[in-house]
């Protein structure tokens, strides 16, 4: 054994001796070892050749919570980006006097099914309600009949109202179903912190990687420059930009992001300083590789690890992020579903304590996944760990 | 009389797979035997499983130590560790082969000799810190009283080594068990360690159990000595017998594992030279201490005034210690660090502009020194090695560039029969010979003329090492290829260079053909370094 620390090495045995390959030099073609007696070495079939990707990918599902975390995530968050077909005050579909409509596409005034205003059709009024489902008519409700914004007008209880068979986890203060409350609001969330880490990743990786790469001057101009960013107070200017804009997703994502990239940035560069230096980078140097392919193509793989092992706790960072403004009455505009503003809402309603309690549990289960899922991740990445 | 220390039937497991396969071998008082072996024989492992310090791992068999006449006798393995505690150290004690890792950067080495004192033989602070000094006297360190004071990192490698060995001496153990203690070292402070070593182990009469992978070593060192193969004990017995007939095929095998000269011999004819230097200096900036350091970089000259020329299919060889500027000059020959003087290579120079140095890129590649960080483990083969005509053939259609590959990879040995989907592989499944193939592979894509080898072989077993050499010749042979071979082995330069230079501190010492420099060397450094190798 060489090297300096032996006990390390023999848990991770070099791959000569690992057996995917015939260590060089050895084991003779009759498959006997080469000492007197020894017992025969089977020679190993040779796999087809697995990239660095797929065994981190076998590593991480080897993970039970961390996979079980991904699936429930995956599962969650389908059902919420088609939260429009499991959650809508409009029917999916109406059989009506032998003609079919779909409220869903079309938008049918209420006088189609013998109202009285030339109005939209409201089906959850009970009147309409009748009609379309009296005699040979029917009509398809989804599995909660409430949009993000429908008011539960017909619920003979005040608001916010316990859960009940008609609102299943009750309503808020303002008489919305709390189910289709969470459920648009999570998926929000969710693309919210997907947006938020794709834009944060990109900027944090393209900056960290100018940094380390090209190093010296560029590197301490831009360290400086990241020092002073880091010093501005982000709530107070968030709050002075929320006065001065009108308030929006898409203004809260542009904020968010400007001083979301700094963190991962400093990584990143850090990942690139070490990795110039390897004799890799040298070979690719020494064959006229230009500057620009050698960060893409030799470095940037090389860097990743620990920008895919901070992925979902950026993510989870940007969700909790979203809610703590929402909360404040900083976030999105006002009516948009949203888990801050429930947990809001929750506050200054204690007796309504349906509303806090479940609206916490998403955020616990959301936050909860995602750091299981960012367990998972690192173990896998873990170049130290044992490849079985 | 009974052996100091007898093993019997030791295998070490990890994880269910054995890679120690019951050894047996006895060690007796005041004996130095050698255990010898490529890397990932076990040979470490055996010796740290003999201390307890196996982690992870199953240890069985047996390990009976017997301090002295009347003593005890003990077996190591069943030991709890309350009492394995008082014999490492004390009774049994190990020096290892890194020493800057194996020494604490946070303590001073005075202060790491007296803590062993202190806790093994009950002194207090004030004699353990005499008895410290007075330690490392012994091992030769000049000026003790004030190198105590230092830390790891103030002293020079050999040194610290020294460090280690009084630290490990400190407890007057009957057994040091001494993991390639030189191998970190530069050859000429090898001799000085070795020699070190054989007067405390015949002034103290203690056993030592070398393990390494040097054969010069056993031969210049041990009383006997055990081949180690795979986790299993092939031959053992007394040094003069095993290297005058070894009976073990592998045995046979490490022995003549000495890289073999096989060169083309004849004059050059004369021809314009591939790479010729004149007034070369290249340096590095460092850090000026003080406000002063605010406005202005100091320099440090790596490589001075450095001259020489490398013929059309001929070999330079430049051999150095670490830090005599060799691997600088083989950046500064790249193109990759900016050196003043004169360059020329096949003509034309290296300036700013890459542009125009790509066309010089194409005629000098580079192997390096470790096959581990030298090729991108993110990517497959096609990729490494295809890069080059990627470069400079941009046109080529990915057909063409495959049968480049492929043709490459037959070059340096490596073909799709060994290797199914050979192109497909990535860089870790193939062991440390392989990946230096796989790097000359990568270099030769582009039909080069010279190709700088840093310490091609250093990090290679010595038989994987013969095999590259012999591979390195071939294609010179083959394709007329110049080498700028830089290496620290005198062995290599001898099987490989047709003309020397011999660095120390940033400057050419001596220079000449392969013939005068090593066998009538003029300078006494350059003899030093001749007499270590041999």
């Amino acid at each position: 054994m060489s090297g300096p620390t032996p006990v390390l090495n023999l848990t991770d045995p070099p791959e000569a001796a690992s057996g995917r390959l015939p260590p060089e030099g050895a084991p003779p073609v009759d498959g006997r070892s080469p000492i007197h007696g020894g017992p025969p070495i089977a020679v190993p079939a040779p796999s087809i050749s697995q990239n660095p990707a797929a065994r981190a990918w076998r590593r991480f599902r080897r993970n039970r919570l961390g996979f079980v975390s991904l699936l429930i995530f995956c599962t969650l968050v389908a059902l919420s980006l088609i939260a429009e077909v499991v959650s809508n005050d409009k029917p999916l579909l109406v059989r009506y006097d032998g003609q079919f409509y779909f409220p869903m596409v079309n938008e049918y005034p209420e006088k189609t099914f013998g109202g009285d205003f030339p109005g939209p059709t409201d089906y959850l009024d009970p009147l309409v309600r009748a009609r379309i489902t009296e005699g040979d008519n029917w009509a398809l409700y989804t599995l909660n009949p409430y949009g993000a914004k429908t008011i539960a007008y017909y619920t003979p209880l005040p608001f916010p109202s316990p859960p009940s068979r008609e609102n299943w986890l009750g309503t808020d203060e303002r008489g919305r179903d709390l189910l289709a409350q969470l459920l648009y609001g999570f998926r929000l969330s969710v693309l919210f912190g997907l947006a938020l880490m794709a834009i944060g990743t990109a900027v944090g990786v393209i900056t960290g990687a100018i940094q380390g790469y090209f190093g010296g001057r560029t590197d301490l101009a831009f360290q400086r420059f990241i020092e002073i960013w880091e010093a501005m107070p982000e709530l107070y200017l968030l709050i002075i930009f929320s006065a001065i804009f009108a308030p929006s997703v898409a203004l809260l994502l542009i904020l968010l992001s400007l001083f979301g990239w700094t963190n991962l940035s400093n990584y990143v560069r850090a990942e690139f300083l070490r990795n110039r230096q390897m004799d890799y980078v040298r070979a690719a140097r020494a064959l006229g590789v230009g500057n620009g392919r050698i960060m893409w193509r030799h470095i940037l793989p090389n860097s990743l690890t620990p920008v895919v092992t901070f992925l979902p706790f950026r993510m989870s960072a940007a969700i909790l992020a979203l809610t703590s403004l929402d909360f404040l009455g900083l976030g999105v505009p006002p009516g948009t579903p949203s888990l801050g503003e429930l947990l809001a809402q929750g506050k200054q309603n204690i007796d309504a304590w349906w509303i806090s309690i479940i609206t916490f549990l998403v955020l616990v289960v959301t936050l909860l996944l995602l750091t299981l899922m960012g367990d998972a991740l690192r173990d896998a990445l873990d170049p130290r760990k044992a490849d079985v | 009389m009974k052996p100091l220390l007898e093993v019997h039937g030791l295998s070490v497991a990890f994880g269910g797979k054995e890679v120690v396969h019951g050894i047996d071998f006895a060690v007796a008082a005041g004996e130095k035997l050698a255990l010898v072996g490529e890397s990932g024989s076990g040979k470490t492992v055996s010796a740290l499983a003999l201390l307890g310090l196996v982690q992870n791992g199953a240890v069985t068999g047996s390990a009976i130590f017997t301090a002295g006449e009347g003593e005890q006798p003990r077996d190591l393995l069943t030991l709890p560790e309350r009492e394995l505690l008082s014999i490492r150290g004390r009774e049994i004690a190990m020096i290892f082969q890194e020493p800057m890792t194996a020494l604490n950067p946070l303590y001073t080495v005075g202060d790491q000799v007296a803590e062993v004192l202190q806790l093994k033989e009950g002194l207090n602070a004030r004699e353990a810190w005499n008895a410290a000094v007075e330690a490392l006297r012994a091992t030769g360190i000049p000026d003790p009283e004030r190198r105590a004071l230092a830390y790891p990192h103030q002293l020079s490698g050999g040194q610290r080594q020294r460090a280690m060995i009084a630290m490990a001496l400190s407890g007057r153990p009957r057994l040091l068990l001494a993991d390639e203690p030189t191998t970190a070292l530069d050859v000429t402070l090898r001799t000085q360690i070795l020699d070190l070593l054989s007067d405390i182990q015949q002034h103290n009469g203690m056993a030592m159990l070398l393990i390494t992978h040097d054969l010069n070593l056993v031969r210049k060192f041990a009383d006997r000595v055990a081949v180690m193969e795979n986790g299993y004990l092939v031959e053992h017995g007394p040094v003069a017998d095993i290297f005058a007939s070894p009976q073990h095929p592998y045995t046979r095998k490490l022995i003549d594992s000495r890289p073999v000269r096989d060169v083309e011999e004849e004059p050059a004819a004369a021809q314009a030279p591939v790479m010729q230097a004149r007034g070369m200096q290249v340096s590095y900036p460092i850090h000026l201490p003080g406000i002063k350091g605010w406005f202005r970089k100091g320099e440090f000259v790596a490589v001075r005034d450095a001259a020489f020329s490398i013929a059309p299919g001929r070999t330079l060889g430049v051999v150095g210690e670490s830090g005599s500027g060799k691997s600088t000059l083989a950046l500064a020959a790249l193109g990759l660090m900016p050196h003043r003087g004169e360059l020329e290579v096949v003509g034309s120079r290296w300036g700013p502009d890459a542009s125009r140095n790509k066309a010089i890129r194409r005629v000098v590649q580079v192997v390096f020194q470790d096959p581990f960080s030298s090729l991108s483990p993110r990517m497959t083969v096609e990729e490494i090695v295809g890069e080059g005509l990627l470069v400079h053939e941009p046109g080529l259609a990915l057909a063409g560039r495959r049968e480049r590959v492929i043709h490459a990879l037959q070059d340096v040995g490596l073909s799709e029969r060994q290797f199914p989907a050979l192109l497909q592989r990535y860089p870790h499944e193939f062991s440390g010979g392989q990946r230096q193939r796989l790097a000359i592979a990568r270099a030769l894509i582009v039909n080069p003329t010279l190709l700088i080898l840093d310490e091609p072989t250093s990090a290679l077993d010595v038989t994987i090492q013969k095999q590259v050499l012999k591979l390195l010749q071939r294609l010179q042979r083959e394709k007329r290829l110049s080498f700028l071979l830089i290496t620290h082995d005198v062995d290599v330069i001898r099987a490989m260079a047709h003309d020397v230079v011999v660095m120390k501190d940033g400057d050419i010492l001596e220079a000449g053909t392969v013939r005068q420099v090593l066998d009538a060397p003029r300078q006494e450094y350059t003899r030093t370094l001749v007499a270590a190798a041999s």
